[in-house]
């Protein structure tokens, strides 16, 4: 609620010509206190109907947006209210987008802890029926298929930036600029099956490989470490290349001596969130890699478990007594979690801490 | 001296090409091709495994009526939850980017920013999770209330799914996960707005929204476009959480809140996948092939404007 109390800064500077006298201006504190009249008049109603708090925070947001609406129309004309308005509008449609946030934080948490303990670490689901068991073999699987997957895409995807920003020039960049937007827009389920397709035209069509799962989910990487690592040599300053250039440095010792050790912060940065991106993707591993209960370590031999895919399995196949299996998905669903948050933060300190300094 | 004829004109620069120099260059050229291939591989690959499919006699094909009665409600249900996805998460896309650009103080601004992208960084199956155990049902008594208010309205004819798992769960989930999507391009454009636009119109005595309305929004607009098809694109191809959250049975209806839904492509493909042979596969990379055309056209057209509007930002 605190957003509907920023004043508007910009309307000082509109006040003072107004022609037509008569129009005053609310006090600052007026939106916040026709809030908090709403929300009174709200919790009353609601203690005296069956009390629900969710819409009790509806109704005051609602009926104090019209208040505030209303009572700035009377008293500042119609333009102001309509700023007030879309001020509220505004300020609401950032609240709503953090109730899912929130909600799914909350439930996801709630609902993981029940399970995470050294057993769900520590063993795999060999021989287990209902209580007991863990993911060991999927998580070993999760970080094997990331790392291959970290092995295929980062070369290319480094090497095709390093090709865009240093090399290319006409219809090929463009081309590949193009395509490699067009690419990031790949439905995840495609790249799976496009990894499937190519497999078993060589394989035949039960082939199951863990290294399949890694050409699938390259496919979905590369794109994202091209964007990212682009970006990010284009801010290398150009008079360190020429600097470099005069001294008679060739070319590729140049790039590699000079332009990523400069951007090396970002390109660490770009790297860990494109591994964000991939580490959670179900959709392509669930027609590759396919979900076994012993652990298998060996990416180019049969099927692997992965994080995603027991989770999926777990949820929807829980087996009888259903529940033990349930709180396994949901312990795996929080460490996908915090997997992809600890990413995202890595990714952050990473561009703090190796960023290279500029200025003093 | 031949450090002052190199100038960062590799055309130029002719004298020496060093081993070095052209084992390095050539690598970057092929990885760049190389994603090209991959690019035509895809399409190669998935047409080549779709074939059986295609040239099969339509009895053969799952469900006994030929591959366009399979794959035309699958097509129908991809569309119908993203375009519900769409029509919900643009509006609060843009509002979200205009609060964090516009309204926020400008401290918290870059942290909400953050906020928002994690949106972006949760799996989907994880929303799928989510959507099923707390979102569903939650909107139970929301659909019950359409049904009863609003029930003249086709597409809220009921009768209401008893679990909430239907259409509408299923677009409002895919409205969350493209929502940082929008709102993250649209911001970046909204930044790019000229200050002095922005202060011509205050001065000449606009309130905020009105400046908003009249220098940032006309401005922007390109960016929201481009930002909406991107967020389809990704609906379309949205897998995991559908697939949870979805519940399937029927074909198709614009009827929002029943619990008889077509399903989507993506989500057929992976609810259906690890059980098939033979034919049925091939069936199933054919529907991957429609999807994967349908949101090359969209991400394509998506691109396209938003590059158009590069061009124009450039010669400003």
């Amino acid at each position: 609620m605190s957003t509907q109390t920023t004043p508007t800064p910009s309307d000082t500077s509109v006040a003072a010509p107004e022609p037509r006298g008569r129009k005053g201006r609310l006090p600052g504190w007026a939106p916040a206190a026709t809030f908090l009249a709403a929300a009174v008049v709200c919790l009353l109603f609601e203690a005296f109907t069956d009390f629900n708090l969710a819409l009790a925070v509806v109704y005051t947001v609602v009926l104090g947006t019209i208040a505030v609406y209303l009572l700035s129309r009377s008293v500042e004309g119609p333009r102001q209210a309509v700023d007030r308005l879309v001020t509220c509008l505004v300020g609401s449609a950032f609240a709503i987008a953090m109730v899912p946030l929130v909600a799914l934080v909350w439930t996801v948490v709630g609902r993981g802890v029940t399970r995470l303990d050294g057993e769900f670490f520590g063993s795999s689901l060999v021989g287990i029926v209902g209580e007991g068991g863990g993911a060991y073999h999927a998580i070993m699987g999760t970080l094997i298929i990331t790392l291959l997957t970290t092995l295929i895409s980062v070369p290319i995807g480094l090497l095709t930036a390093i090709y865009l920003v240093e090399y290319g020039r006409g219809r090929l960049k463009r081309s590949i600029t193009f395509f490699v937007d067009v690419m990031t827009g790949i439905p995840s389920i495609v790249a799976g099956l496009f990894a499937f397709a190519l497999f078993a035209l060589f394989f035949g069509p039960g082939i199951r490989l863990g290294i399949m799962g890694a050409v699938a989910l390259s496919v979905l990487m590369i794109p994202v470490v091209v964007r990212s690592a682009e970006e990010v040599l284009k801010l290398v300053p150009n008079e360190l290349r020429e600097a470099s250039y005069a001294l008679g440095v060739p070319k590729w010792r140049t790039i590699v001596k000079v332009v990523i050790p400069t951007s090396i912060a970002g390109l660490g940065t770009g790297v860990t969130l494109a591994i964000a991106r991939v580490v959670g993707e179900t959709a392509p591993l669930l027609i590759t890699l396919g979900i076994t209960n012993g652990t298998n370590l060996n990416p180019f031999d049969s099927r692997m478990a992965t994080l995603p895919v027991y989770a999926f399995y777990q949820l929807t196949q829980p087996g009888v007594p259903p529940q033990f299996a349930i709180d396994r998905a949901w312990t795996a669903a929080l460490l996908l979690i915090i997997l992809v948050m600890g990413l995202n933060v890595v990714a952050r300190l990473i561009s703090r801490f190796f960023a290279p300094k500029t200025g003093r | 001296m031949t450090a002052t004829r190199i100038p960062s004109e590799p055309g130029a620069a002719k004298p020496v090409r060093r081993p070095g120099d052209r084992i390095f260059a050539g690598s970057a050229k092929a990885s760049g091709i190389l994603i090209l291939v991959i690019l035509a591989g895809v399409a190669a690959f998935l047409v080549a495994e779709a074939l059986p499919a295609l040239t099969a006699p339509a009895e053969d094909v799952p469900g006994g009526e030929g591959l366009t009665r399979y794959i035309g409600p699958l097509v129908f249900g991809t569309l119908l939850s993203a375009v519900i996805a769409l029509v919900v998460a643009t509006p609060l896309a843009v509002a979200i980017a205009l609060f964090i650009t516009h309204y926020a103080p400008r401290r918290l601004a870059q942290g909400l920013g953050y906020v928002v992208d994690l949106l972006a960084a949760i799996p989907s199956i994880v929303y799928g999770f989510w959507g099923i155990a707390w979102l569903a049902p939650k909107l139970v008594p929301f659909y019950q209330w359409l049904e009863d208010d609003l029930g003249f309205i086709p597409l809220f004819a009921g009768p209401t799914s008893s679990t909430g798992r239907t259409m509408l769960t299923a677009g409002l989930v895919l409205a969350i996960m493209i929502l940082p999507i929008i709102s993250a391009l649209s911001r970046e454009v909204f930044t790019q707005v000229p200050a002095l636009h922005k202060e011509a119109a205050l001065a000449l005595g606009a309130t905020r929204w009105e400046m908003i309305k009249i220098a940032v929004l006309p401005y922007g607009k390109s960016g929201i476009i481009g930002g909406a098809m991107l967020g389809l694109g990704r609906a379309l191809g949205e897998t995991m959480a559908v697939a949870l959250v979805l519940s399937v049975s029927g074909g198709i209806t614009f009827n929002l809140i029943t619990s008889g839904n077509p399903s989507t492509v993506a989500a057929n493909i992976a609810l259906e996948f690890p059980e098939s042979s033979g034919l049925d596969v091939n069936t199933l990379i054919a529907s991957g092939l429609a999807l994967f055309l349908i949101t090359l056209a969209v991400n394509m057209l998506a691109r396209w404007i938003v590059n158009r509007r590069a061009d124009f930002s450039g010669a400003n």
